[in-house]
């Protein structure tokens, strides 16, 4: 798989650049800001693209602007974006099939790293749990009513994973999950869905109420 | 009850103690500790007080006030000699100028009583050129302060001075001469015993001579400074303070952030890396895993610490999102509204942050809440003066919120005050609580 990344850390772009190879991808292109990752795209036309949200030359959202200019020429780009912080006014918003929104501190998590960019290549959708723990906070009313466990599963999913990878984490079965994602549905009153990223636009538009 | 610190919630705005920093000119012979008005002087030691040259100078005060005098006389002057039409009219038109310089003089001959100088109340015209300067004159309060103090000099002041002059060197004086009265009716004894009277009667002289220019002066200063300077200046160097503080808090958040920060992020990166080449279940292994571990940990920590610094979010994005980002956070449901036509300056940013951060910290502890509610407004919004921003936070708990009680709203209080910002409680037993802060956001 080719990835563009563009991080204006150089330790940080060259942990990501070495981190990806080491799962087998090629890295067409390392750069460290806006105007350089729109001219890296357009040049090696990768499979996804990973962006730091802040970067030169304004520091504010610029790997955010240029990923989305991108998109909108190239739909369905694949688009991991790496932020600082939760940036919930627009998190919610921005979401869809190729877009994953990841706090920096996962980085550190190697494997779930590679496997959420190799999942957003696919066209899934990988949402940051912290994204999904801040939302939850927000909603009350039917939200309450689902337990502990439910909760938990709902911040899996919502992070795209699939049923396998569910029960893998909570160390449960797979019917087991298949259950709680039932139940949780059921409280949501969301419709039934079967891909990944289906389920977790799903989860998010009911998030955002 | 105000006396335990910390206990009383309200700022407190400090009065006009000595303040050693503040110390102005010193007279000449003077320490550090000599009293700066005359009548500071007088609550000393009695004799010591008449060794000092304020009573001379109260005297060389008074003495100067009589020039006020001279204005109804040259009324009186010109009404005879030219008519009143004349006299009216050269009133009429000197009356602004001569009350400026009037005020001027008063403020000069101020520093003979006391040593700290009155600042010049008048504002500087906008414009070059007389009209600028009459029109800017003619609009101010101290000018019309000005003419009232003119008004009173010329009425009433210069006679009172007179007065004090006479019954304080005139009536010993003549006492002190009785022996060179030519046409005394006294004898020599007795003109001597009455002479010896002026001279004890001298001395005394210096205390209703000091206690009227001490109370002149008062009344003049109060006339003739401007009544809201120093407390005007308090608040801006309170505000610069803030501001400085501010200024830190981010640099430092900054340097966390750019060094630190990432460092941790690239190293928890390089510790993962080397745990997916080392054989699992390897003593090396195990050894990297736990310092992948620590390091997650230490930067989860480092994230809290810049959070608690300055939050990156408010920087970047403003108040509605980090109140959004302080919200996600609380363990009980919270809904914000917190809608802004403008960011407000970073000091006032932070402080509305910080308050709405304590206030969901309390919710979540004390109340029992399990709905809360943050909303945010600038009201008054003035293109001159600004207007002020108002945030509330509504749970619905158990109530009794008591900022004596140490649950850190005095803290908040305090944090408040320095950006001018007052904040009400309103949490009756049993609940719902509100709490409401105003900061003025220029």
């Amino acid at each position: 798989m080719r990835v563009v990344l563009a991080e204006d850390s150089v330790l940080l772009r060259e942990g990501l650049a070495g981190l990806l190879e080491r799962f087998g991808h090629t890295v067409a292109a390392a750069v460290g800001d806006a105007p350089a990752l729109t001219a890296a795209v357009a040049e090696h036309e990768p499979d996804i693209v990973v962006t730091d949200v802040r970067m030169p030359p304004g520091f504010t959202d610029e790997g955010l602007r240029a990923a989305f200019a991108l998109r909108a020429v190239r739909p369905g780009l694949p688009v991991l974006i790496l932020s600082q912080y939760v940036q919930q006014a627009y998190v919610a918003e921005i979401m869809g099939p190729g877009i994953g929104y990841l706090l920096k501190d996962r980085i550190g998590h190697v494997r779930e790293f590679a496997d959420a960019v190799e999942r957003v290549a696919a066209g899934g959708t990988v949402v940051d749990p912290e994204v999904v723990r801040q939302l939850l906070a927000h909603r009350r009313d039917p939200l309450r009513r689902l337990t502990p466990r439910e909760r938990e599963v709902l911040a899996l999913v919502a992070e795209g994973r699939s049923n396998a990878a569910v029960a893998r984490s909570l160390v449960v079965t797979e019917a087991a999950v298949a259950k709680h994602i039932a139940n949780i549905f059921a409280k949501l009153d969301l419709p039934l869905a079967g891909d990944d990223h289906r389920r977790v636009l799903a989860v998010l538009a009911y998030l955002r109420g | 009850m105000s006396g335990v610190p910390g206990a009383s919630g309200v700022p407190r705005v400090p009065g006009r103690v000595p303040d050693p920093l503040e110390v102005p000119l010193l007279l000449p012979g003077d320490g550090p500790r000599a009293p700066r008005t005359a009548l500071r002087a007088l609550t000393g030691h009695p004799l010591g007080f008449l060794r000092t040259s304020w009573p001379w100078r109260s005297l060389a005060y008074l003495l100067s006030g009589t020039v006020f005098g001279a204005v109804p006389a040259l009324v009186v002057w010109l009404a005879v000699a030219a008519g009143p039409v004349a006299a009216v009219a050269v009133v009429a038109v000197a009356a602004v100028p001569g009350a400026l310089l009037a005020g001027r003089y008063e403020r000069w001959l101020l520093r003979l009583v006391e040593t700290a100088p009155i600042a010049d109340p008048h504002a500087a015209p906008p414009a070059p050129g007389p009209r600028a300067w009459l029109r800017t004159r003619l609009g101010e309060q101290a000018t019309w302060r000005e003419a009232g103090h003119t008004l009173l000099a010329v009425t009433a002041l210069w006679w009172i001075d007179l007065g004090f002059v006479g019954v304080g060197v005139w009536i010993p004086g003549l006492l002190l001469s009785a022996p060179l009265q030519p046409s005394s009716p006294l004898g020599p004894a007795l003109s001597l015993l009455v002479s010896l009277g002026g001279v004890a009667l001298l001395p005394l002289a210096a205390y209703p001579v000091t206690i009227w220019a001490g109370a002149r002066a008062t009344l003049v200063r109060t006339l003739l400074s401007d009544p809201g300077a120093e407390l005007a200046e308090i608040t801006r160097s309170r505000a610069r303070l803030a501001d400085a503080f501010e200024a830190e808090r981010r640099r430092i958040e900054r340097d966390l952030h750019d060094g630190a920060q990432q460092r941790l992020v690239a190293l928890t990166l390089a510790l993962g890396m080397a745990r997916l080449d080392l054989p699992a279940g390897s003593p090396a292994a195990d050894r990297v895993a736990e310092a992948h571990e620590h390091a997650l940990l230490a930067l989860a920590e480092l994230r809290e610490l810049i959070r608690g610094i300055h939050p990156r979010v408010l920087t970047d994005l403003g108040l509605p999102d980090a109140v959004l980002d302080l919200a996600g956070r609380s363990p009980v449901p919270v809904e914000t509204d917190v809608v802004l036509p403008r960011r407000p300056p970073p000091a006032v940013e932070i402080t509305a942050y910080f308050t709405v951060g304590e206030a969901l910290t309390n919710v979540a502890r004390h109340s029992g809440a399990s709905h809360c509610l943050v909303r945010g407004r600038l009201v008054s919004e003035d293109p001159r003066s600004g207007g002020i921003l108002v945030l509330e936070v509504h749970d619905d708990g158990d109530g009794g919120a008591d900022p004596a009680a140490g649950t850190g709203l005095a803290g908040l209080a305090d944090r408040l005050a320095v950006v001018g910002g007052v904040m009400s409680l309103s949490s009756p037993a049993g609940g719902p609580t509100l709490l409401r802060v105003e900061i003025p956001c220029p």
